[in-house]
């Protein structure tokens, strides 16, 4: 480390508390200028957290910035974008009512005799944007153009009021291939100028595409930073997933599944998931596999009518069933637990108890209301099955731990004698202990003959409970794995897409 | 060059014009400068505050005081004129500034207390019409020879229309306001403010003045219109102009603002108080059409135009939808 | 919430101080506040004249209520009780019974409330937009029925239920009070309340679950214009007449006032009918020391806007936030303002 070419930010022992969680844990970031540096990690790993930090949303707790050796403390973003760290975010995050130039130059719009000049905005708009080879007439409003090109609009302005530090949150979430690459040309030009920017995305072969070096996070500490010319896309899996992937040998529970109850049939829509086709059977827990952005919510959300699909089929039993939205699909006995409890899943301010009997309730329409002595047995015989820990049964859900409130969720839908129960992250965010009693729980089921479908990152656990693996990529189902195949590293190689699989059943 | 945001502008405008032309179909009469003064001289003070109607409602928000804030400011006059001596210009600036402080006020407690502006702003409604009451539960007449003077001015069209002073006051607070939210960085804030409060605050739009200017601007509006209505009636009464937020609200709504906030233009508030004006000329002119009409018509233009921006919306989802591929997350 | 009695005493606990505080007040102003005397068959008093005065808002209170716990807001009540009082003493006056007049008018306050229901759940237009439409036509509709007039009636069963008396009971009290209870019981009784609560805590989570919110959305709409007929069709009774440009003026805000009071979130979720209706007492009782007090009642209207500031102040994030900040140090306290959720994606507007 050479002090005469210093790093443009340093971020040194970076830390910051939530109550009841430590976000982020003595972190440390160097940018060089010129560079394209990832920050990788899965959700809930600290990335968000500690780009809030640095750009002033968040106040740090701990640690210290160095701005070009300057230390600095930006209390808001405006003040960040002043100091010279711009930032753009996933949903781009420009204002869709106003025009392209008028984003452009919010705040610092040129000005004429006391008023905005307009036509003098548009012209350096025009010429501003030509420079990132885009030729639109930006006195069009925002939402004209495509996400692509929005997102080069929040690039230009983030790099004209700041210059020195890009940080990129997802840019990419949205875009098709070609607007990728008009993306990363754009970036290209910037690690040419001399800026250092940041890259946040879920997307490997982005990454690799576009970075010199990545930081990987996991559970709010830095686990390494690589140049990723020396690293295999499997590396960087293994340092964010956080298992040494060796080999394991689990005992395969026998396939004594029952009869085929769930047929999937090219399911699809499109811009979300291609479509996707499979099968269960009673007494089957079936894995999606897939890093975060690749079709496993998606896929869960579609089967459930969450979201309509525009193509393909549900059959049950053998025959089609039609599921267009959440309630068809619990008449049919579906159950989804949803990746993000806190916005799909609870409802904050009722009571658990509430919580619990909601479902089966609405199931039962509100004419047929459950009798309070069969809600307080229904509530404490789950309370007590899955071991939720609570005051009392008529506090608001909201209080409860994520482990807890995850629980009392399971208990909902399996109040509700779901045939086929779909998991979405069962897992994500929760302590240890209640980890594995959800662990224990799925094999409970699966055992007394219930069709599971479970989407998770956690792939040992995937592993432990699955007896098959689905593996996602690109929003596409790219490998089946079943019995002895089902291993963590025969997922990260098809997560990966490295050829040649070992012992792969074609 | 035509734009799609343009559109509820233009059907507005279109709207007048087919309305005037129906009007003058009917009773050619209309068809003249006396009609066109009146539009504006009796249509003054609601124009006035639905300026400042407006920029609440591109803000994302609604102003539901400006009614009794026009009561309060007449009672006021004309309390301060019948008891002291002052002069009515600085009674005129005195009122002004409490005013602006009031709206500045609810736009104070909006953002700090991050209460809905519906339920602060109904309070600011209790509040100015109570302080009315309190001054006077009658009517107060105006007699002040400056009153005089300054109804006295109006300029005489050739066909005998009488433009007055209050009228040119409306069209004036008509162009500076859309000088202000077209040509000026608050301009431009109230929009982002509209556009999307957590994003404008991202790209470091400042929130806080940006609201409590919004409020105090339609206070201060309301206060304008409330010095234009006491010229009009020469009195000042506190159960004056009750329910006229909802006109103005109307008229921002008819004159294609979207009441959601960030969409709509000054201009377009401008034709919604003359297309609601022409609506009563229309059935003064009738003398058998009865006056209820005007609600039910104005509430019908009310429900036309909601649903036409409805419509506008979904079109742009959808087409933005095309060009992402990604699905509403609602 | 069907719990224990305890609980209900406590959640109305306030708002039974805040009366007890406006009566004691009446008291204080006017030392025979609670005497009631029995003549001519008919109970009087100033405690009688609250409960009476306050039915119109007691009753909107009750419909409101429940649009208020679904994040929504119906303005249009007021006009809805001059389209059903007018609905009625037209059919009235037309020849036909008290009681066909009372089941049009509520009919046609079915209408009014379906069509708010339709705009709010089917078109999604933001509930204060899509009624804003009935509150600014509705009146002109109302004018429309009565032609401009203000159309009086002698129908002595009509005029029973705003004037008259049951077992020396005036109907107004009885009926706001029996309606009340009615609902109380229905949405407590039945899932219909959990349900409810549950579409204005968290639509999204809602529809996971399988509830019906659109149906639910456009039921409760309606419930609130049936309240808002019924409430109009009492003041009509009251005066012996239909006054279009009067009737239920501004009640609308009254009865938002009375649900706020009553401690319920505009942001919607958990509700207390009780609690509602002992705000429109509470309002009520107010007027009434005002009122007896000799007090000029042009004061009404600040007394009114000081008590929403407070309660603004009182309900306010923010300082719910600061308050919850001063006692973090409590165990596992999980707050719903978890900074970590603080992200750009919501600022749903």
């Amino acid at each position: 480390m050479t002090h005469n070419t210093g790093p443009v930010l340093h971020a040194k022992g970076i830390s910051k508390f939530f109550p009841g969680t430590i976000a982020l844990d003595d972190v440390e970031l160097r940018l060089e200028s010129g560079e394209v540096h990832a920050l990788l990690g899965e959700n809930g790993a600290g990335k968000s957290t500690l780009i809030k930090c640095l750009t002033g949303a968040y106040q740090r707790d701990g640690g210290t910035i160095r701005l070009d050796g300057q230390e600095v403390a930006p209390h808001s973003t405006a003040e960040s974008q002043k100091l010279g760290i711009g930032t753009v975010y996933q949903e781009v995050n420009l204002l869709p009512n106003l025009t392209v130039a008028e984003n452009l130059y919010l705040g610092r719009q040129p000005m004429r005799w006391g008023l905005v000049a307009r036509r003098k905005m548009n012209a350096m708009a025009r010429e501003s944007l030509a420079g990132y080879g885009l030729d639109i007439d930006p006195a069009e409003p925002l939402t004209t153009y495509s996400v692509a090109i929005q997102q080069v609009v929040a690039v230009a302005r983030a790099v004209e009021m700041s210059g020195k530090v890009l940080i990129l949150d997802e840019p990419t979430a949205s875009l098709d291939r070609d607007e990728v690459q008009l993306l990363f040309s754009v970036i290209r030009q910037l690690r040419e100028r001399g800026l250092a920017v940041v890259f946040i995305t879920h997307f490997l072969d982005q990454v690799f595409e576009i970075s010199d070096r990545a930081t990987i996070l996991r559970n709010g500490r830095v686990v390494g930073t690589r140049v990723l010319a020396d690293v295999t896309q499997k590396d960087v899996v293994t340092l964010m997933l956080g298992r040494q992937l060796e080999a394991q040998v689990h005992e395969r529970k026998a396939a004594a599944a029952g009869g085929t109850l769930i047929e999937v049939e090219g399911l699809g829509k499109r811009g979300m998931l291609e479509p996707i086709s499979l099968a269960l059977r009673e007494g089957e827990v079936v894995g999606l596999a897939g890093l975060l952005g690749s079709g496993r919510t998606e896929t869960a959300n579609l089967i459930f009518g969450a979201v309509q699909a525009d193509q393909g089929r549900i059959l049950l039993r053998g025959k089609e069933i039609s599921v267009s939205n959440p309630r068809e699909a619990v008449s049919h006995r579906f159950a989804l637990c949803p990746e993000d409890r806190k916005t799909e899943g609870i409802v904050g301010d009722l009571s658990v108890r509430d919580n619990i009997i909601l479902a089966r309730q609405a199931a039962q329409g509100w004419m047929r209301p459950i009798p309070r002595a069969e809600v307080n047995e229904i509530a404490e015989r789950y309370v007590k099955a899955l071991d939720i820990r609570l005051a009392s049964l008529d506090m608001p859900i909201r209080l409860l731990s994520g482990g807890n409130q995850q629980k009392a969720l399971l208990a909902r839908w399996l109040a509700t004698n779901p045939d086929f129960l779909i998991l979405d992250e069962p897992t994500r965010g929760i302590d240890v202990g209640a980890h594995a009693e959800i662990v224990a729980l799925i094999e409970q089921l699966r055992a007394d003959g219930m069709a599971l479908l479970v989407a998770s990152s956690e792939l040992e656990e995937l592993v432990a409970y699955s007896t098959r693996v689905v593996v996602l990529r690109d929003r596409r189902a790219v490998r089946e794995l079943s019995g002895d195949l089902i291993t963590p590293q025969n997922i990260v190689h098809a997560i990966t897409e490295d050829d040649a699989l070992p012992g792969e059943v074609a | 060059m035509i734009r799609s945001t343009h559109l509820p502008l233009l059907v507005t405008l279109a709207t007048f014009i087919l309305a005037y032309a129906l009007c003058v179909y009917a009773y050619p009469s209309m068809l003249s400068t006396r009609v066109v003064a009146n539009l504006l001289t009796d249509n003054a003070f609601l124009g006035i505050a639905a300026v400042g109607m407006t920029f609440v409602i591109l803000s994302g928000g609604i102003d539901l005081s400006i009614g009794s804030v026009i009561a309060f400011t007449g009672v006021f006059l004309a309390v301060i004129l019948r008891d002291t001596s002052v002069h009515p210009l600085i009674a005129f600036m005195l009122v002004l500034t409490i005013t602006t402080a009031f709206g500045a006020a609810m736009g104070g407690l909006i953002h700090y207390l991050e209460m809905p502006p519906f339920i602060v702003t109904l309070a600011g409604m209790f509040l100015a019409r109570g302080a009315a009451y309190v001054l006077s539960t009658e009517s107060v007449p105006i007699t002040h020879e400056f009153y005089d003077v300054l109804q006295g001015l109006y300029w005489k069209a050739p066909s005998g229309g009488r433009f007055r002073l209050i009228g040119g006051v409306m069209v004036l607070t008509f162009l500076v306001g859309v000088l202000v939210a077209h040509r000026t960085r608050f301009g431009q804030n109230v929009y982002a403010l509209g556009g999307g409060g957590q994003t404008a605050k991202l790209m470091g739009s400042p929130i806080a003045s940006t609201t409590v200017g919004i409020y105090a601007i339609s206070g201060g509006l309301a206060g304008l219109a409330g010095i234009v209505f006491s010229l009009y009636t020469s009195a000042g009464y506190s159960l004056a102009t009750v329910g006229v937020e909802l006109d103005a609200i109307a008229a921002v709504v008819i004159g294609g603002t979207l009441l959601t906030g960030g969409y709509g233009y000054v201009a377009g508030t401008f034709f919604g108080i003359l297309i609601m004006g022409l609506i009563q000329t229309y059935i003064v002119f009738d003398g058998t059409l009865s006056s209820w009409w005007t609600k039910i018509v104005i509430g019908g233009l009310l429900f036309a135009f909601i649903v036409l921006q409805k419509g506008l919306t979904w079109a742009t989802q959808a087409r933005r939808r095309a060009a992402t591929g990604f699905a509403d997350p609602s | 919430m069907p719990g224990p009695k305890h609980s209900v005493l406590k959640r109305i606990m306030p708002q039974l101080l805040i009366l007890a505080a406006a009566l004691a007040l009446n008291v204080l102003v006017f030392p025979d506040f609670f005497d009631i005397d029995f003549r001519n068959g008919r109970l009087f008093g100033s405690l009688i004249d609250v409960l009476n005065r306050g039915a119109p808002v007691a009753i909107l209170c009750i419909g409101m209520t429940l649009v208020i716990a679904t994040r929504g807001i119906d303005l249009s009540v007021g006009a809805v009780m001059a389209i059903a009082g007018a609905t009625s003493a037209a059919v009235v006056t037309d020849g036909h019974g008290w009681g066909t007049a009372l089941l049009a008018g509520l009919c046609a306050g079915a209408l009014c409330g379906l069509w708010n229901g339709v705009l709010v759940a089917v078109l999604k237009i933001q509930p204060i937009v899509a009624t804003l439409v009935l509150m600014v036509a509705g009146r002109g509709v109302a004018q429309l029925i009565t032609e401009g007039k203000i159309l009086t009636f002698s129908n002595e069963g009509l005029i029973h239920l705003g004037a008259g008396t049951i077992a020396g009971v005036p109907t107004p009290i009885l009926i706001w009070m029996a309606l009340g209870a009615l609902v109380i019981l229905v949405v407590r009784r039945t899932a219909l309340g959990m349900l409810i609560e549950s579409i204005g805590i968290n639509e999204r989570s809602s529809r996971l679950a399988g509830i019906n919110s659109r149906v639910l959305l456009v039921c409760v709409y309606l419930v609130s214009g049936l309240c808002a007929a019924l409430a109009g069709v009492i003041v009509a009774a009251d005066i012996k007449g239909a006054d279009a440009n009067n009737a239920g003026l501004w009640l609308e805000l009254d009865a938002i006032l009375a649900v706020v009071i009553g401690g319920n979130s505009l942001l919607g979720g958990r509700f207390s009918i009780l609690a509602s209706l002992l705000g429109a007492l509470i309002i009520q009782s107010v007027n009434s020391v005002i009122l007896l007090s000799g007090m000029p009642p042009e004061f009404n209207l600040v007394i009114k806007a000081l008590l929403i500031l407070a309660i603004l102040v009182i309900q306010s994030p923010r300082i719910t936030y600061l308050m919850y900040m001063l006692r973090a140090s409590g165990p596992q306290p999980q707050p719903d303002t978890d900074p970590l959720s603080n992200s750009p994606k919501e600022e749903a507007r």
